[in-house]
C-alpha cells in the first residue's frame, strides 16, 4: 500500500510530465488552472498519465467532473453555485474543498476545488479500494 | 497539395500499434524554401505524420465513429533529420484509447537512425455535435481517400490485406 507521501510524488511527476511545470510549482495547495497553468486538454492527459502510474482505471467525470454549469442547470443562478449546487459537488467531488467554495461561491472559484491535494486523496481513495 | 503526411501502412495491428511509411521527395514544393540548399522535412510535417498514423490507429478502435482531433503533444523531440530519397517510418503505440479521446507514442526512423520521438494525445468529436457545423470535414484526415491506405499492408491477424 502506497504512503500519501508517496501517492504525491507520483502525482508531482504525473503533473511534471502533463503540464510542464517545475516540482517546486507543484504543492499539495497548488490549484492545476490557476497556478500551475492547466487547460481543458490537460485534464485529459493527466487522467491518462494517472490510470497508467497508479495502474488504476479513471472512469469519464469522475476525477475530473464535466457539465457542472450547464446552462439548464439548478446549480448556478447569478454566477453562483446555489445551494443545491455546493450539494452536488460535495457528492461529486467528495476529496475537494467544499465548504471553501461555500464560503464564496462564485462560479469561477470552481476551478480552485481542482488542487494537487485533492488528486492525491483521489487517488489514494482508488488504491483503497482496490 | 492533399494533406496526407504517411504515404501508405506497412503494418497495422489495430489496437495495438500501426507502422506506416512517408517517402521524402524532392518534389515536394516545401523542401525547396526549407531550406534554399539544404532540403529537410520541415519537423512539424513529421509529426503530423506520426499524428496521422496514431490518429488513425486510435480511430479505428472506434470503428471511425468519432472524429479524432489532435489536442496537444505533451513531448516531442527531434534527434536528426530527414532529406530527399530518405523513407522516414512511423511507428505509432496506442497508450490509451478511451470514449473521450486516446494517446499514443510515436517514434520516427530513417533505417536504424532515430530522427523523432513524441507523445501525443486526441480527442473524440462526433459528427453529430451541433458544433461541428462549421468544421470542414475535408479538413480531416479521416476520409475515404486517406482510409484506402488502410487496403495496402497487414491485417491485424499478421495476413495480408492486398
Amino acid at each position: 500500500m502506497a504512503t500519501s507521501e508517496e501517492v504525491y510524488a507520483k502525482v508531482q511527476e504525473t503533473l511534471i510530465d502533463a503540464l510542464g511545470v517545475d516540482d517546486d510549482e507543484v504543492t499539495r495547495e497548488a490549484t492545476l488552472v490557476g497556478d500551475l497553468g492547466a487547460e481543458s486538454i490537460d485534464f485529459l492527459d493527466i487522467v491518462f498519465r494517472l490510470e497508467k502510474n497508479f495502474d488504476v482505471k479513471i472512469p469519464r467525470g469522475e476525477l475530473f467532473p464535466e457539465n457542472l454549469t450547464g446552462a439548464d442547470s439548478s446549480f448556478v443562478e447569478e454566477g453562483k453555485v446555489t445551494a443545491a449546487g455546493i450539494e452536488e459537488l460535495r457528492t461529486r467531488m467528495p476529496f475537494a474543498d467544499i465548504d471553501k467554495l461555500a464560503a464564496d461561491p462564485k462560479v469561477e472559484n470552481i476551478q480552485e476545488l481542482f488542487t494537487v491535494d485533492m488528486m492525491v486523496k483521489f487517488v489514494e481513495a482508488k488504491l483503497a479500494a482496490q | 497539395m492533399r494533406w496526407f503526411w504517411i504515404d501508405r501502412f506497412i503494418e497495422f495491428e489495430s489496437g495495438v500499434q500501426a507502422k506506416a511509411v512517408k517517402n521524402v521527395s524532392l518534389a515536394e514544393e516545401h523542401l525547396h524554401d526549407h531550406f534554399p540548399g539544404f532540403a529537410v522535412m520541415p519537423g512539424s510535417l513529421m509529426l503530423e505524420g506520426m499524428a496521422q498514423t496514431g490518429g488513425i490507429l486510435l480511430g479505428e478502435t472506434h470503428d471511425f465513429e468519432h472524429i479524432v482531433i489532435l489536442a496537444k503533444v505533451p513531448k516531442i523531440t527531434y534527434h536528426s533529420w530527414a532529406c530527399p530519397g530518405d523513407s522516414l517510418i512511423y511507428t505509432a503505440k496506442l497508450v490509451e484509447a478511451r470514449e473521450e479521446g486516446g494517446m499514443v507514442e510515436c517514434t520516427a526512423y530513417v533505417g536504424d537512425r532515430l530522427v523523432a520521438e513524441a507523445e501525443i494525445v486526441f480527442v473524440h468529436l462526433d459528427q453529430s455535435d451541433p458544433a461541428m457545423g462549421a468544421v470542414d470535414q475535408k479538413n480531416f484526415v479521416f476520409s475515404m481517400n486517406l482510409l484506402g491506405i488502410l487496403d495496402v499492408g497487414k491485417a491485424g491477424d499478421g495476413t495480408s490485406t492486398d
